[in-house]
């Protein structure tokens, strides 16, 4: 599409968005759903109406989906799977050493 | 055995009495017409968006009600208030329970309405009444909300295409009549403001002209001057036609189901 034809799209329908809360100082934003608005000040706006009427956040973020590029389920077993039997990549695989400090 | 006696007409209460029944009438009367676009709303969002605004206004409503209820002594709650008075007795403006409309109508009555509650809860956090004051700094925030809400609107469909600018227009004209009452102070608000008790709203109008002027000129809307003024007469207890329809429908259950609970 081009330019143009993508305002159209948007006046027409409105683009969806992605949300993301904070619900406090310290921790980082997630995902909590999305909505649909005509442009980021909107998708800001109505997503505090919807999304933090019960005092859900201190801070949202509010992404075009258009704009997140996401992994692919087809692609679940090439990506994922190899991690599966690779118990020495997580921390509790090792044994401490007698001795070590501040670990 | 003394037969019942039936309550007070709302011009006979003590001036406090009557100063927050006003405060009530116009938040509860505004909550119920924009209780009207909920799931018919334009957008899922937008519904959501303006049942909250709604529910701040109930909130305030059921304060104010409750506190009056209070001052009068008389054994009458927030719902005996909400839903046990008939249509002279309400003394909200009249701007508050004109007819939603279309979605513009509803968004020029919800500018002029927020905008004059900004100011006035923007005052009335320094009342002597400290019920009032405490009343007034919890709503104001939710008012600043509510304003810019509506002038958000007011500029994307004034600023739009040119059938959303023709209906935003028309919006403004069809609520600019039912302005001036807002600003219109009697001997009881001024007396009371003379208490440090109320606000007289006559002195509000200059800032709200100031803040609604600049939403309309950002929309490449106008003002029109010289429309029609409507006669006013909401403070007391004269209302316009379809407000006895509103009642209605908003005390039917109660009156039917006296006391009813769930």
């Amino acid at each position: 599409m081009t330019e143009p034809e993508v305002k159209e799209q948007a006046r027409r329908e409105w683009p969806l968005w992605e949300v993301f809360v904070r619900s406090k100082r310290g921790l980082s934003h997630g995902h909590v759903g999305s909505l649909h608005a005509a442009d980021p000040e909107m998708a800001l706006r109505m997503a505090r109406d919807v999304y933090t009427r019960r005092q859900e956040g201190v801070s949202i973020w509010v992404v075009p989906a258009a704009s997140i590029t996401a992994s692919s389920p087809d692609e679940k077993d090439p990506f994922f799977d190899p991690a599966g039997d690779k118990v020495y990549r997580h921390p509790t695989f090792y044994d401490l050493p007698e001795g070590v400090e501040h670990l | 055995m003394t037969a019942p006696t039936l309550p007070a007409s709302t011009m006979e209460l003590a001036p406090t009495v009557q100063y927050v029944l006003r405060l009530g009438d116009d938040a509860l009367v505004l909550a119920q017409r924009l209780g009207e676009w909920s799931a018919k709303a334009p957008e899922l969002e937008e519904d959501v968006a303006l049942t909250n605004i709604a529910l701040d206004l109930l909130g305030q409503a059921r304060a104010l009600l409750s506190y009056a209820g209070r001052l009068e002594d008389a054994g009458r709650d927030e719902d005996a208030l909400a839903f046990l008075r008939d249509e002279r007795d309400w003394v909200n403006v009249q701007l508050v329970e004109q007819p939603g409309g279309d979605f513009a109508d509803t968004i020029a009555r919800q500018l002029f309405f927020s905008a004059y509650q900004y100011e006035l809860y923007g005052r009335l956090v320094d009342s002597a009444d400290e019920t009032l004051a405490a009343v007034a700094a919890k709503a104001v925030k939710e008012v600043a909300y509510h304003r810019d809400h509506a002038a958000r609107w007011v500029v994307r469909l004034g600023d739009g295409t040119e059938i959303s600018h023709a209906r935003m227009q028309a919006g403004l004209e069809r609520m600019w009549p039912y302005v001036g009452e807002l600003f219109d102070s009697d001997e009881l608000e001024r007396g009371l403001a003379g208490q440090r008790i109320a606000v007289d709203s006559a002195k509000l109008r200059a800032p709200w002209r100031h803040f609604v002027d600049e939403v309309v000129a950002e929309a490449t809307l106008s003002i029109t001057e010289g429309l029609w003024t409507a006669p006013g007469g909401g403070r007391r207890g004269i209302h316009t036609e379809s407000f006895g329809y509103l009642l209605a429908e908003m005390q039917h259950l109660h009156r039917s189901h006296p006391g009813g609970r769930w």
